[in-house]
Formats: structure tokens, sequence, C-alpha cells
């Protein structure tokens, strides 16, 4: 059961791209507190699909349950085809989710290079699992991490550790790319900078994204939105249709 | 004056080594994992059982010959596999289900270590064929009844019924065995008293250092230490394994999201722990006899240095073993009493100049240390270890 406003565009269905990723009547709880209530949400191959919302309405929780973080009580997560919820949280990263958490997230006492170099743990090559090597596609997308690879990822500034964050992931060349809030606390001229990267590595790579985001320009690049309210999905559509109303509503701006 | 500030600088590292070389699997178990391993002291003691296997298995070459003299680098090996494998066990079949609850953690390797205490009071041939039966019994059972397709459902049962099958079976091998070969196979091979093992040949005396003598087993542990300590520094920052471990010392589920298997980086760092243990139970099995209870005398020091030291820092275990080892000797000897000449403080020093109340003191400044320092000597910065 999906519930329905008046904005909401036609069902995602009709495409006949291939999906990715498929999340069915997802349901999670923290103790007796019901956070996630029937989400239904699929990301085509290829494409980016954002997933908009006011904090605190379950969108982190949603990508902390498809990372294997949290359990869900009910429902279903098929990555590729294949169920998700029996595999572990490692396994998931190594079908080839890869994912940039809130906060970032980077190994503070572990230097730039070496929190690169464990983005490759998820590398589905071994050859490259290997050879230990920072490819040059990540100092050409983020110059700034190559002047500060002997530094502690904690001694970055925030900005920093969101492209080590989002260079990481990148590094284990995933076929899903799940950002949560990459624009958050960030100053906008690095923004910028990441939006751009994170654009060039959708197009280079064909990879498919899962984007949580509040940042309005950065949602207009994706191609469709699933807007989230009191742990539900109550909008969805191309971002194309994404009205001001629809903003207005579920978005935190 | 100054041959006593060296001899008690010497003989302070040589106590400390030995703390340090006993710290250091606990340091990496306690420090890295967040997990207080209560049977790391008996992980000890196994390591220092090997060393008598080892040698009494060295004996058969004759005392004297070459070949028995290199026993002790086969020890070492032996004793770090033996416990590591220990260990390994231990992670898997127990504390892998504790992570994060440190209170039942606690209580359950004081368990083991009571089991382990017992077991080699108690090993004889029978028992290690009891336990071999029951083993390949209960696992081969669960092995191959895990190929059934309906194995979920039928868990319980197959393991309820499993581990009655495989103890009756054991007891049948236990009393069959016992009936057929009596005092040979049931007498125990070590028994409740201590086991001596004697140094190798090369190991014996000292070096003399002006009016002193410096015991070469305890050189060859200063050195033995130093290499443990540089090889645990050289595997975790050097190594692949070694950045997964600290990746996931610092952040668990971030690690696990980046895809490295957390699981086997737990059991790889215990394993690694416990056996550093055995070595250091091999080098302590030097000093003096081995028993049963070996692990206990350990086990309360060398949680103090990691205390001391930080969780998370191997400088802070080194530095922790070393002052805690220096502080000790320079205590117990009453080297502090003849530096002064007031009567009164003199008289406070020389009644801490014994072992025990050198021990009474050292905990004491402990105590007050952790009142300023409660982290520790070298506390991590930022996130910690949250197992």
């Amino acid at each position: 059961m999906t519930q329905t406003t008046s904005t909401v565009a036609p069902s995602l269905n009709d495409s006949t791209k291939p999906l990715i990723l498929q999340v069915a009547d997802l349901n999670v709880y923290y103790g007796e507190s019901h956070i996630l209530r029937d989400v239904d949400l699929s990301v085509p191959k290829g494409e980016m699909v954002c997933l908009i919302g006011r904090n605190g309405v379950g969108k982190t929780t949603l990508l902390k349950t498809l990372m294997g973080l949290l359990k869900p009580r009910r429902g279903a997560i098929t990555f590729e085809g294949t169920p998700l919820l029996p595999r572990t949280t490692d396994e998931r990263a190594r079908m080839g989710i890869g994912y940039v958490p809130q906060g970032r997230e980077v190994i503070p006492r572990l230097t730039v290079k070496e929190n690169l170099l464990l983005g490759l743990e998820a590398n589905s090559d071994p050859a490259k699992r290997r050879a230990q090597a920072i490819p040059d596609e990540i100092y050409e997308l983020f110059p700034v991490l190559k002047t500060m690879l002997s530094r502690m990822g904690g001694d970055l500034s925030g900005g920093q550790q969101q492209q080590l964050a989002i260079a990481r992931a990148i590094m284990g060349e995933p076929k899903l790319l799940v950002l949560d809030e990459p624009t958050e606390g960030i100053q906008p001229s690095i923004i910028l900078d990441i939006e751009r990267a994170v654009r060039r590595i959708i197009a280079a790579k064909g990879i498919s994204v899962l984007l949580v985001e509040q940042h309005l320009h950065f949602v207009r690049q994706a191609d469709r939105y699933y807007a989230m309210q009191k742990g539900g999905i109550v909008a969805s559509g191309p971002t194309s249709e994404l009205s001001n109303d629809v903003i207005q509503r579920f978005l935190a701006v | 004056m100054a041959a006593s500030i060296l001899d008690g600088i010497f003989n302070g590292l040589s106590i400390g080594s030995i703390l340090l070389l006993a710290a250091l699997g606990l340091a990496i178990v306690f420090g890295l994992m967040g997990v207080i391993n209560m049977a790391h002291g008996e992980l000890m003691m196994l390591g220092a059982y090997t060393t008598t296997v080892v040698q009494r298995g060295f004996r058969l070459f004759g005392d004297g010959s070459p070949l028995f003299d290199f026993y002790i680098f086969f020890a070492l090996i032996a004793a770090f596999f033996v416990a590591a494998l220990v260990g390994l066990a231990l992670e898997r079949g127990v504390i892998r289900f504790l992570y994060g609850r440190p209170l039942e953690t606690l209580l359950a390797t004081w368990g083991v270590s009571l089991i382990l205490q017992q077991f080699v009071r108690s090993v004889s041939g029978v028992v290690t064929a009891s336990l071999i039966v029951f083993c390949l019994s209960f696992f081969g059972g669960m092995w191959v009844l895990k190929k059934r397709t309906n194995f979920e459902q039928i868990r319980g049962w197959a393991i309820a019924a499993l581990l009655i099958l495989s103890g009756v079976l054991a007891r049948v091998v236990n009393r069959l065995l016992a009936g057929a070969y009596g005092l040979a196979v049931t007498q125990p091979w070590f028994g409740a008293q201590n086991q001596d093992v004697t140094a190798p040949g090369w190991l014996r005396g000292g070096i003399p250092m002006g009016a002193y003598q410096l015991p070469k087993t305890r050189i060859f542990i200063m050195a033995l230490t130093i290499l443990c300590v540089l090889g645990v520094y050289l595997f975790l920052n050097r190594t692949t394994w070694g950045m997964r471990i600290r990746s996931v010392t610092q952040n668990r589920n971030m690690s696990a999201c980046l895809g490295i298997p957390t699981q086997k980086v737990d059991a790889l760092t215990f394993a690694l722990g416990s056996g550093l243990a055995g070595i250091a139970g091999c080098g302590v099995s030097l000093l003096g006899s081995v028993g049963p209870n070996t692990g206990q005398n350990y086990i309360v020091n060398t949680f103090m240095v990691v205390v001391v030291g930080g969780v998370g820092k191997l400088i802070g275990t080194v530095v922790g073993a070393l002052g805690i080892g220096i502080a000790d000797y320079v205590v117990g000897t009453g080297m502090l009493a003849n530096l002064t000449n007031n009567e009164a403080v003199e008289g406070f020093f020389r009644f801490f100049a014994t072992t025990s109340m050198a021990k009474v003191m050292v905990f004491l400044l402990i105590v007050v240390f952790l009142q300023f320092r409660p982290a520790g000597l070298f506390p991590q910065k930022g996130r910690s270890v949250d197992a």
C-alpha cells in the first residue's frame, strides 16, 4: 500500500529498464518505534535516484538497512536480483554497493592513502585488490587528495573528508553508489566540486546512484525522486516533474 | 652509585620486558578489540606447557646434543601456533557471540581459564582420544547435516541430538581405552605438579657486567620482547591485514560497509593476540617452573600494563610495561631508601622494600595515576574502540 498525494507522478514501474535495486514493503523498528513503514523503492540501472524529505523521516535509516547496519522486521531488498537481507554488511559491499554515509565516517587514525586503499576491499577485481594502487582518475576527480596522502583521515576538513569518502567508495568500483547527504555542512565551493565529481563518475562508469540530499541544485541532477514523510514514501516521479509545491512540502529549504 | 642505578635499570627493564611480552597479546585483544580476555594468562600457560612438551621431544636427541640446544626456537613457534589455535577456537566458539557485552565476556573467559587450568592437570591419553572422538562426531555430524536442505528447521534438534550422541560415543571410547590399556593411557601427562623447563646450554649462566652478572635468559627474553614488539608493529602498520585490523578497531560499522570481512579480522586479531601469549608463555618458562597456575601470576599485572598504557596504542603498552617494571624493581629493592638521608623518608621507603609491598606501592601509584589520566598514558584521540 502506498500513500499518494495529488502531486504523485505515475508509478516508476512503467520504466522498462532493469532494476539494480528494489526495496519492497520494508518495515524497520528501533525498539518499539516504527521508523520505516511499508517502503517501496527501486533504482533502475544506470540512473540516479534521489531520496528527499525533512530531517528525521527515515532516509538514513533506509540506507543503513540497505547496508545491513539495521535489520528490518519485514520486507525485502533485492540487488541485481539477489536477496540482500541474508547477506552480511561486508558481503553487500563486495557485491557492489559503495556507501558514503552521513558524517563521512573516514577512518580517523588511518592516513588518507590507507583510507583510499581500504576502498579496494570491495573491488571485485582481484588483480586490483592485490596491486594496492590508487588510479589516477581518483586524483583527477579530487585533486586535493593527492596533496595530503600521508595525512591522518581525521585531520582533514569536513569537505576534504567528504571527498575522501566518495573517492574511497569509487575505489571499490561499485555498481550502485549510495550517497547520504554528501553536501551537508560543507562550504558551497566544495559542494560544486563534489557535485561535478559525482556527475563525472556517473557519466564515465554508468553506475547507478541512490542519493539522499537536501541541496536542491543537486537534487535536480537526479533522474527520479522519492519523497519521504514520517517513515513512508509519499511521492515519487521524474525530477523534471518535481514541482515547487513538492519541494516546499518535503524539502527542508 | 652509577653501577647500582645501571643495575636498577637493567633489572627493571628485564621485569618490564617480561610484563611487556605478556601484555602485548592482551594489548591487541583488549586494546584493539575491547575484549577482556581473562583466559589470556592460561593461553600463556599453554605456551609454557608446549615448551615443556617440545623439550621432552628434543630430549630424545640427547641432553647435550647440539640439536637440543635449539629446541627453544621450535618451542617458540609451536607455542605461538598452539596458543593461536586455542585462541581462534575460543573466539569462534565463545567470544564472537559476546562482542559489546564486556561483563558476559569477562565471566565466560574466566570460565574458560578455569577449564584450561584443569585441562592441563587432567589431560591424558584417554582424555585426548575422547576429545578427538567427540569433536569428530559432533562437527562431522553437523557438516553432514548442513548439506540437508531443511537444516535451518532441524538445527536445534540436530545440535541437541549430536551433543548427546557425541558425548556418549566419547564416553564409550574413554571406557574402552581405559579398560584395554589401563594406566598407560589414563595417567595424566602433566598432573598438578609443576613442570621444569631447562634452558638450553647457551642460555645458562650470565654475562659479567662489572660487579654484576646479567643472566642470559633475561637478555634472551628482552631480545624476544623487542622482536615481538617490532613484529607486531610492522604487521599492524605495513600489511594489508594490519590495516584492516586498525580500520575495524576504529570504526567497525564503516569498515564492514567498505567490504572488510570483519568476522575474519576479529578471528585473526584474536588468534594473533593469543599466539603472542603463547610466545610469552614460552619465554617465562625459562624463568622458573611451569604449573597450571602460571598464567594467573601474570594476568593482573598485564591488565595493569594495558590500562596504564592506554587502550589502542602499542607505544602505551611499551612505556607502561617498562615503567611498571622499573618502578617495581626500584621500590622493591629499596633503592629509593638508599638515595635519601632523611630518616623518616628512608623508613617509609624501607617499609615498601619487599617484593609484595612494592606491588602495593606500584598499584597505589597506578590508582593515583588513573585519577588524573583515566584513559592512560597515550589515550586514543577521537573515536575509540567501540566493539
